[in-house]
């Protein structure tokens, strides 16, 4: 398997490949640990537990169920086309609501293997490939010009970050390319024994 | 995203092509993007606008010299093919007002020596080494010249010289002659790779894509105006006048170390076939152009120079795990075909040359700086070329690979790796040797002829 590079807190660059050993971050309140730009702004580091986002917006009043539906949509549209994703890279996505006070909130995890900026380009370009509207044009201050304007849509989504302080993984730094390598070959590995009976 | 079309009787798709090359204003557009001039020899100048008048009065004189697409479609036979482009500093010294100068894209605004850290341009290709002024926001302008040959590119050089005495108030920052290298019967660069093997073609031109490359590119992906592969043209700078016809340019200086790179070919490889396995597999290709995806275990110059033939494969169905061509060889990353989405949002013109005298076979290395200097032009910088630098080039998780960079182009401190796929174990080549450095580079705006009057104009 191949070694992998990550930037640590120091910001030395460590080869740290040792998926055996669980392992956390603590992550200053910025989000980072020293400040590195990428195209859109600042770069977020790798943690043991992937790349991710976790995105909290304020809902247009009365849109909750228009949101709530949109777990159906997509879980359909998954069943329909599996890969629809598979850009992304993505891990796991949760999208969860709740309410402060009079208020509901959105709030969008998602842990991937590409980078921050790189996800949302690629997210944006899904949408608009399989015609559909974003979830996020029912939160507020969400740019309406968002298919023709990516820079707008990531500003959107780099406002409403919030940065963890905190990340754990059990299987630390893998990605789920190579997570599903590894299960591929178990089944293939049971494959061949059941040949070799 | 491309919507798939199929394909359309050859008469039916002859007078679609009229049709649309109709549409595309090649009056109004600089040849540069969408001709490649038969040129052994140019001359870039960068230069620097000290009074707005003056630089207006430069500009209205030199947009009459700017050879348009039009004139080089209409067959006409010139010796020599003048661009000229500016900088967003560059569009500020003329006169442009506020408002219009902050439409125009950020990345722009801000131009490359800014965001060198988000193109991975660190250590020895960091903007305080770069020299002749491209780093500095006195860098205002460029002027391309490609020339025939180098007594013509000479006498060009003679008569802009002349006008400049002139034009009191235009200064040059700095100057870099450029020649072809021999041998000049194909075009390639000073490692002996064959260079201007893929390159995409633009709807309307009427151009036929090659083989394997997919159909031609919707003028929009390159100039400002037009529809893109996602849609209507996407919004412009301000006045509308400058969103029509333009490009933006992303020019690279990057000095080639020859002599590190045969040293290198030398210690993986002890005959000259495989010195010449291990250079195809850094690159992708047999340094004849070949690709090792159609041909894996040997060179094959024919296929090489046979257009049809020599894109046409995908990576994906073809290579899977790169047993053939690496995951990480520099035509893998820069165009990863079938492995990759949106591909059609990420394409680039590229234009440019060598410059420096060639480093003849098995001679040391003379101390002498020779390299391509290049230019990528397209209608986002931050989708297209920034995307390729940051996400292809310098991401070392590439295809899960975990600890490489493009192992040709990409910023390596002698930290990076290499994997070659071979049954049944891959070979690991640790701490690549930096190849090449970055010695310069520039956003440019290449505005369309109305434009560039518009801008000459200014008051």
């Amino acid at each position: 398997m191949a070694a992998t590079v990550i930037e640590t807190p120091s910001t030395r660059k460590e080869k740290i490949r040792d998926w055996t050993k669980p392992a956390a971050m603590a992550i200053p309140k910025e989000g980072y640990f020293s400040l590195k730009n990428g195209r859109y702004g600042p770069i977020y580091p790798r943690t043991p537990a992937c790349h991710g986002f976790t995105i909290i917006a304020k809902i247009k009043p009365g849109r909750e169920e228009t949101i709530r539906a949109y777990g159906k949509t997509i879980e359909t549209a998954i069943a329909d086309m599996p890969d629809a994703l598979a850009t992304l890279k993505l891990h796991y996505l949760r999208w969860v609501l709740f309410d402060i006070g009079k208020d509901t909130y959105f709030m969008y995890q998602g842990i991937f293997d590409t980078d921050f900026d790189k996800y949302t380009e690629d997210a944006v370009a899904l949408f608009k490939k399989v015609g559909v509207n974003t979830v996020f044009e029912n939160l507020e201050g969400f740019p309406e010009d968002w298919k023709t304007n990516v820079p707008a849509f990531v500003k959107f989504v780099r406002e409403h970050q919030c940065p963890s302080f905190l990340e754990y993984g059990e299987y630390p730094y893998e990605t789920a390319d190579e997570i599903k390598k590894a299960l591929q070959l178990k089944a293939k590995f049971s494959e061949m024994l059941d040949l070799m009976q | 995203m491309a919507i798939y079309r199929p394909p359309l009787p050859k008469s039916v798709g002859r007078e679609l092509r009229k049709a649309d090359a109709a549409s595309l204003e090649f009056e109004d557009i600089q040849h540069f993007l969408i001709h490649r001039s038969p040129a052994l020899a140019a001359r870039y100048e960068f230069l620097t606008f000290r009074e707005p008048a003056a630089g207006r009065a430069w500009l209205r004189a030199m947009t009459e010299k700017v050879t348009t697409a039009a004139a080089v479609r209409s067959g006409q036979l010139d010796t020599r093919w003048v661009t000229v482009a500016l900088s967003w500093n560059g569009i500020r010294a003329l006169g442009l007002d506020d408002h219009s100068l902050a439409s125009f894209p950020e990345e722009f605004r801000q131009g490359m020596a800014t965001r060198a850290e988000a193109l991975g341009m660190t250590g020895a290709n960091h903007p305080e080494h770069w020299r002749g002024g491209l780093a500095s926001t006195d860098l205002h302008a460029i002027v391309i010249l490609f020339a025939r040959d180098v007594p013509e590119r000479e006498r060009c050089r003679v008569e802009h010289e002349k006008f400049l005495s002139q034009c009191q108030g235009v200064e040059v920052l700095s100057s870099l002659d450029l020649e072809a290298i021999p041998p000049f019967d194909y075009a390639h660069e000073h490692f002996g790779y064959r260079d201007r093997l893929s390159q995409p073609v633009i709807e309307g031109t009427g151009e036929e894509p090659m083989s394997g490359s997919g159909p031609a590119i919707k003028a929009g992906e390159f100039f400002l105006g037009y529809p893109d592969e996602e849609g209507p043209s996407a919004e412009g700078p301000k006045p509308e006048i400058l969103s029509r016809n333009g490009s933006y340019l992303a020019y690279l200086m990057m000095e080639e170390h020859v002599g590190a790179f045969r040293d290198f070919l030398r210690q993986h490889g002890e005959t000259q076939d495989e010195q010449e396995l291990v250079a195809a597999k850094l690159m992708g290709r047999w340094r004849s152009g070949a690709p090792l995806v159609l041909t894996p275990e040997k060179d094959d110059p024919k296929l090489a120079g046979d257009y049809q033939s020599t894109n046409d494969f995908d990576f994906g169905k073809m290579d899977p795990h790169g047993y053939a061509c690496p995951l990480g060889a520099h035509i893998r990353r820069m165009n990863p075909r079938d492995t990759a989405a949106n591909m059609n949002r990420r394409k680039m013109i590229r234009r440019g040359g060598t410059y420096g005298p060639p480093l003849p076979e098995g001679a040391p290395e003379d101390g002498r700086e020779r390299g391509i200097a290049a230019f990528v032009g397209c209608a986002s910088l931050v989708r297209q070329f920034e995307f390729a630098m940051n996400v292809w080039a310098n991401d070392p998780n590439f295809h899960e690979l975990g600890n490489e960079r493009d192992p040709i182009f990409g910023t390596q401190d002698g930290t990076f790796d290499m994997t070659i796929p071979k049954r049944p174990i891959r070979k690991k080549i640790k701490g690549l040797a930096a190849f090449t450095t970055i010695r310069g580079g520039a956003y440019f705006f290449l505005p369309g002829i109305k434009a560039l009057r518009y801008l000459a104009s200014l008051t």
